[in-house]
């Protein structure tokens, strides 16, 4: 089965050569989209998008991601991923809402709109506790708070020099873990790989510098993923989880905390990268990530022919 | 080959280059963006932008 797929890109990082060597390889006809170049008509669906099967969304610019599927949406052409998990994914305060509604252990947070309102926040949390913008990526401008002076500073600085979204202030509880966090890569809560990165710092991303190595999740984690990925609403996710104590130890002992529960998810990212991931796993990414793309495009022409 | 827009010097490309795609000048240091495979043009890459990111 070919098909005509449509790739929504400003930049083509690493990952989304990985993902057009797979497509062409496998002999998919790939429309490249660049989102800079591209018009979006209300109401008339552009003739260069009428035959795609299927769209991947790989914006790197999170407005341009929210307003492109919501486009495609309208114009009938199925967008990996949706507008409505992007939606979630992309606004830190709704993705917090839907891991907590969907009963996903998450960190424990607190929104406020005010500077008072925020430090009161921050009191309650005490120190250390984190602070987050709302919109973000790559861990940048995340600010760990260990005093009430650092407090206010960052809070001044985010109320006076930052974008109306920085005075949405996100303040969450700063979780111990080992030095590490867990990305999972997931297509519709099926874990495709896992890996965890380590640092010395207490941010833990790969896109700060952070060592990978592969990561067996258990079955607690794999179920964390599926719940995560369906509290979004789905899709090809990067879910990212915390050790809340030392999990090797208690797989030794071959049992959970008296509370049961190991780990907390603090975030689930819409465009997620694979390079390090895909450099970590034996897995090949983006082959499984292309068989589920496969997938996913054949899934939507069956409902097509059912509804016709 | 082609130049750097920064610095003037020779760049050097790969075989699989693709449009959208940033390759560092070694000369300079700058971030350069291919908006065209055939033949490659290089334009100064965009900044990072604050919504940037998966």
């Amino acid at each position: 089965m070919t098909l005509q797929i449509g790739i929504l890109y400003s930049r083509i990082r690493k990952d989304e050569k990985l993902l057009l060597s797979e497509l062409r390889e496998r002999d998919h006809e790939v429309i490249k989209i660049d989102v800079r170049k591209q018009e979006f008509d209300v109401g008339a669906v552009p003739e260069a998008f009428a035959d795609l099967d299927l769209v991947v969304d790989r914006c790197l610019a999170t407005s341009r991601s929210l307003y492109a599927t919501t486009f495609f949406e309208s114009y009938g052409v199925p967008v990996v991923n949706s507008h409505e998990t992007a939606d979630t994914c992309a606004d830190k305060v709704k993705n917090s809402l839907a891991l907590e509604g969907a009963g996903v252990p998450t960190p424990e947070t607190s929104v406020a709109f005010t500077k008072e309102t925020a430090m009161d926040a921050i009191e309650d949390f005490g120190y250390p506790c984190v602070l987050k913008p709302v919109v973000g990526s790559w861990g940048r401008l995340m600010a760990k708070i260990d005093s009430p002076d650092a407090a206010e500073a960052i809070l001044e600085h985010k109320a006076t020099l930052g974008h109306y979204e920085h005075k949405v202030f996100y303040v969450q509880e700063y979780v111990e873990k080992p030095g590490r966090d867990i990305r999972v890569l997931a297509t519709d809560g099926e874990p495709v790989a896992a890996m965890v990165r380590s640092s010395d710092h207490w941010i833990t991303n790969a896109a700060k510098g952070a060592e990978t190595d592969v990561f067996e999740l258990d079955d607690e984690a794999q179920e964390l993923v599926r719940k995560a990925s369906d509290a979004v609403g789905g899709g090809l996710l990067g879910v990212d989880l915390m050790e809340t104590e030392d999990v090797s130890e208690s797989h030794s002992e071959g049992s959970q905390t008296e509370s049961g529960q190991r780990y907390t998810v603090h975030e689930v990212n819409h465009t997620v990268e694979f390079k390090a991931l895909d450099e970590a796993v034996e897995t090949d990414v983006a082959s499984a990530v292309v068989d589920w793309l496969e997938k996913k495009a054949g899934a939507d022409d069956d409902q097509l022919e059912v509804t016709v | 080959m082609t130049e750097c827009v920064e610095c003037g010097a020779e760049v050097s490309l790969h075989d699989d280059l693709e449009a959208g795609e940033i390759i560092d000048c070694t000369t300079c240091g700058a971030e350069l963006e291919v908006v065209d495979t055939e033949p490659p043009v290089l334009e100064r890459a965009p900044e990072l932008e604050e919504d940037w990111g998966e």
